[in-house]
């Protein structure tokens, strides 16, 4: 591209082709065959769709919220870049579950349009940030918990979701490596920010057994070939932790013992009811509009 | 001064003049006189201040988008401004100025940002209409940039007028879906327009009778137009782009001069530019206290990644 005309170029195509955005990108769903499998229950597979796509969307307004926050350029980078990430694998899970569900609604009715009770994300992801360390303590387990998840459901039936997946495995990685090294540096640092490094992980442990009880939804995709099973990602989520933590010279707290799928079943805090106010807001004052 | 060349700088000078004179590049360990390396300091540190400030007025509505797609786009681009602004400060460490040094001065107003970002956003509407007014007048500002005397600025200004240029046509684009919707979205767009439209022609500057800079900056080649032509190519370029999105620009004065050959426009206020610039614009104090605290809420980040890194550095000493 030439710089010298960068401005006046706006004026030199006819026509709206020249409007397409993002078609730079590779299609991370190009040749994947997004017929139901069969003998997949459609209603069940959009509603697991829902739930990891939520967790992703929830996450990524939470990192979002710290853009022009960050303690320093490279982090406002680098989150905003697993924001990114994560709110990419949301718009891809959103839209396969309205497809799948059979209902036709896209992302955004999915994100815009639905109540705090129809979300079946995570607690941990809708909980608020906290300090810096509380929200590396976060994404540390999150993206833990994630990619042992995206790993497994890589050889899913539902080709769509594998190949969700596959795209999934090597953002994640990332977000885990970096938060990785933030609970490193917080916990081996000052004797203040280990003090916060700390605090941070104790807050966020009690929002972890949710990761690892299962839904009935998640039950019956098991069955099929379709979902992962929570239960079985535990192990590999407790050696993770506890390497990072021994790196962080901090104390790994015991294995998270299973809890209720809450927010998988739609129960959820005030938090996420705030969350949403904002997420939701311009799109609800606007209902006709198109953007 | 860099006037009075004295002794053994002299012949330093005359091959400064003669690498500008053949329109060739400074680089980071060629002699400079101290005024260059100071001028380019203090307008490499306020680009990249206006870049890490300007993250603020969009950032705003990244976490309230009103599509995905588009908290995809806005995100996306907030993020290449932190980017620029970080190779904008590796641009000024070159000349010996230190990141953190400059973010001092910045915090404590020593040093100033372009005064646009000192309005406040009030819709979504305002994500386009920035992403055309501000990022086309920064375009047309930083295009010839690219050809800036100074090496390291120039390379680093070539990418981000890519990438400006990329985040313009998205504002653009978000500005004629919006035009094609519904009537409160036009009436959204037009007031952003209102609003917008003299605050982004203040992005030039003074006019040139009151640019002290201009002269010795043009000799220099740090810059290579003066304010008032930058803005005159500006409004020409953008009249017939309002035309293909219906809006209205706010000056019954704008009118083609076929004898000029431009577009003429009404006065400016300049007393509001100096208001703002002084420190008196709508959202001068929030911008700053957000800057502020972010760099000193994150102090005791800061501070644990060099005391691991020190101890780090120690142990693998001691192994």
């Amino acid at each position: 591209m030439s710089t010298g005309n960068a401005y006046e170029a706006l004026n030199d195509a006819a026509g709206d082709a020249r409007w397409a955005y993002g078609t730079g990108f590779a299609d991370p769903l190009a040749g994947v065959d997004t017929r139901l499998p069969d003998g997949v229950d459609g209603a069940d597979l959009g509603a697991y769709c829902l739930m990891l796509g939520d967790d992703a969307l929830v996450m990524s307004h939470r990192l979002q919220e710290w853009v022009t926050r960050a303690p320093e350029l490279e982090e406002e980078v680098a989150l905003a870049n697993v924001a990114l990430d994560l709110l990419g694998q949301a718009r891809l899970l959103l839209a396969r579950a309205g497809q799948a569900d059979g209902s036709g609604r896209g992302e955004d009715d999915l994100a815009f349009h639905r109540e705090p009770h129809e979300f079946r994300g995570v607690l941990l992801a809708e909980a608020e940030n906290g300090d810096f360390a509380h929200t590396m303590a976060r994404l540390l387990v999150f993206s833990t918990w994630r990619l042992a998840l995206l790993d497994r459901l890589r050889a899913s039936r539902d080709p769509v979701l594998a190949a969700v997946a596959g795209k999934g495995v090597n953002e994640v990685a990332y977000h885990r490596d970096y938060a990785a090294g933030w609970v490193v540096r917080l916990g081996d640092g000052t004797a203040l920010s280990r003090e916060r490094m700390a605090a941070g992980l104790a807050a966020v442990w009690p929002l972890t057994g949710e990761l690892f009880a299962a839904h009935e939804v998640e039950t019956r995709l098991v069955a099929a070939g379709v979902a992962v099973d929570p239960a079985g990602l535990r192990e590999e989520f407790g050696a993770v932790l506890r390497q990072v933590l021994a790196a962080a010279t901090l104390d790994a707290p015991p294995l998270p013992v299973p809890g209720a799928a809450a927010g998988r079943s739609g129960e959820h805090t005030g938090a996420l009811r705030d969350l949403l106010a904002e997420l939701q807001g311009v799109a609800r004052g606007l209902p006709e509009a198109t953007w | 001064m860099t006037g009075t060349p004295q002794g053994d700088t002299l012949p330093l000078e005359r091959d400064f003049e003669a690498t500008i004179g053949h329109d060739q590049r400074i680089e980071p360990r060629d002699w400079m006189p101290d005024g260059y390396r100071r001028t380019m300091v203090r307008q490499i540190a306020q680009h990249a201040h206006s870049e890490i400030i300007g993250m603020q007025p969009e950032g705003e509505w990244i976490t309230r988008a009103p599509s995905l797609r588009r908290k995809a786009i806005l995100l996306a681009k907030v993020q290449d401004e932190a980017g620029h602004g970080l190779y904008l400060y590796s641009a000024a460490e070159t000349l010996g100025a230190d990141r953190g040094e400059l973010t001092e001065m910045l915090i404590e107003g020593r040093q100033k940002y372009s005064s646009i970002f000192n309005y406040p956003t009030l819709s979504f509407a305002d994500v386009g209409v920035i992403g055309w007014l501000v990022d086309g007048a920064a375009i047309c500002n930083q295009v010839p940039l690219c050809r800036s005397s100074y090496g390291p600025y120039a390379r680093a200004m070539i990418r981000i007028c890519k990438e400006e240029s990329f985040h313009q046509r998205q504002g653009f684009e978000l500005l004629l879906t919006m035009m094609r919707g519904t009537p409160a979205q036009r009436e959204m767009v037009q007031d952003a327009v209102n609003r917008w439209w003299w605050p982004s022609l203040m992005m030039f500057g003074p006019p040139d009778d009151a640019s002290p800079n201009t002269e010795r900056s043009m000799a220099w080649k740090i810059k290579r137009h003066t304010n008032d032509e930058l803005r005159q190519r500006f409004v020409d370029i953008t009249v017939p782009q309002a035309e293909v999105l219906g809006v209205t620009l706010p000056d019954p004065d704008l009118r083609w001069n076929a004898e000029r050959g431009h577009h003429d426009f009404g006065p400016i206020d300049w007393s509001e530019l100096k208001r703002v610039i002084s420190g008196d614009g709508p959202c001068n104090a929030a911008r700053m206290a957000r800057r502020r605290s972010a760099h000193e809420d994150g102090a005791w980040v800061r501070e644990a990644a060099a005391a691991h890194a020190a101890r780090k550095t120690g142990r693998e000493v001691a192994a």
